[in-house]
């Protein structure tokens, strides 16, 4: 089960964490479920509501992920996924980014920015069906 | 009332993005919820009753934890109930603390 995506939305969501480094970026993947994966329709950035500690923590505004979840359900798709930066630090999800991860089904994209550059982006399926049993998988990334 | 599910919870309610259930207080809704879809429970409940601290019900675009009645509050029929796990994480930035960057 691959995540999958059109080169732009692949650039794109990997630009905006170079445009908010040294800051994590967030955003919300809209897609809908395909034959041989997931695929990304539409990139919503979030703004990270985290100002205390923006380098290195993300959160996204429940108010953000309604409006996300409202303008999927007009479109006829889903929340799929997230994607957050980790600014100077590899693309593998951390202890925190565990701990936080409640949507079991959904796709958790990191991308590694060095020094203001994108390098890796990584997918972890959240799988599991609940908090006791949870935990990432990695997930191939398609770019078409 | 409706009630809004997120993807990862349309699991247990047979794929449904959005559920009718009666009740007059978003307590009553939810409760309706999880007698219509028993699996459902868990999911938004601890063993002793309370919403999971990372689960966030909305009613229309109200927090209900900021509502002065909280989960007592008045639902209308027409009213819409979100309901929203969080989303949050990061990088932590002490290696100790067993994060990517050890
Ligand atoms: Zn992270």
């Amino acid at each position: 089960m691959s995540l999958l995506l059109s080169k732009d939305l692949y650039d794109e969501l990997r630009q905006h964490g170079e445009e908010t480094y040294p800051h994590e970026c967030c955003g919300i993947m809209l897609g809908k479920g395909a034959s041989n994966g997931t695929r990304v329709h539409k990139l919503m950035r979030a703004g990270n509501t985290r100002t205390d500690s923006a380098h290195n923590r993300y959160s996204i505004a429940p108010q953000e992920l309604i409006r996300a979840q409202r303008e999927a359900r007009q479109a006829g798709l889903d929340i799929i996924g997230f994607y957050h930066s980790h600014p100077d630090h590899p693309a593998q999800w951390s202890q925190t980014d565990y701990a936080e991860a409640h949507w079991f089904g959904c796709s958790y994209v990191i991308t590694a920015v060095d020094h203001g550059h994108a390098t890796t982006t990584n997918s972890f399926l959240l799988a599991g069906t609940g908090e006791e049993d949870k935990r990432f998988e990695t997930q191939p990334i398609a770019v078409e | 009332m409706k009630i809004h599910i997120p993807t990862p919870l349309r699991a247990y309610t047979d794929k449904q993005e959005t559920v009718s259930v009666a009740g007059a207080t978003v307590a009553e809704g939810l409760d309706e919820l999880t007698k219509a879809f028993p699996a459902m429970r868990a999911h938004l409940f601890t063993p002793d009753g309370k919403l999971r601290s990372f689960v966030n019900v909305y009613l229309d675009d109200e927090d209900v934890r900021y509502l002065p009645a909280k989960e007592a509050t008045a639902v209308a029929p027409e009213a819409e109930l979100t309901i929203i796990p969080s989303i949050a994480g990061g990088c932590c930035s002490l290696p100790a603390a067993g994060c990517c960057r050890s």
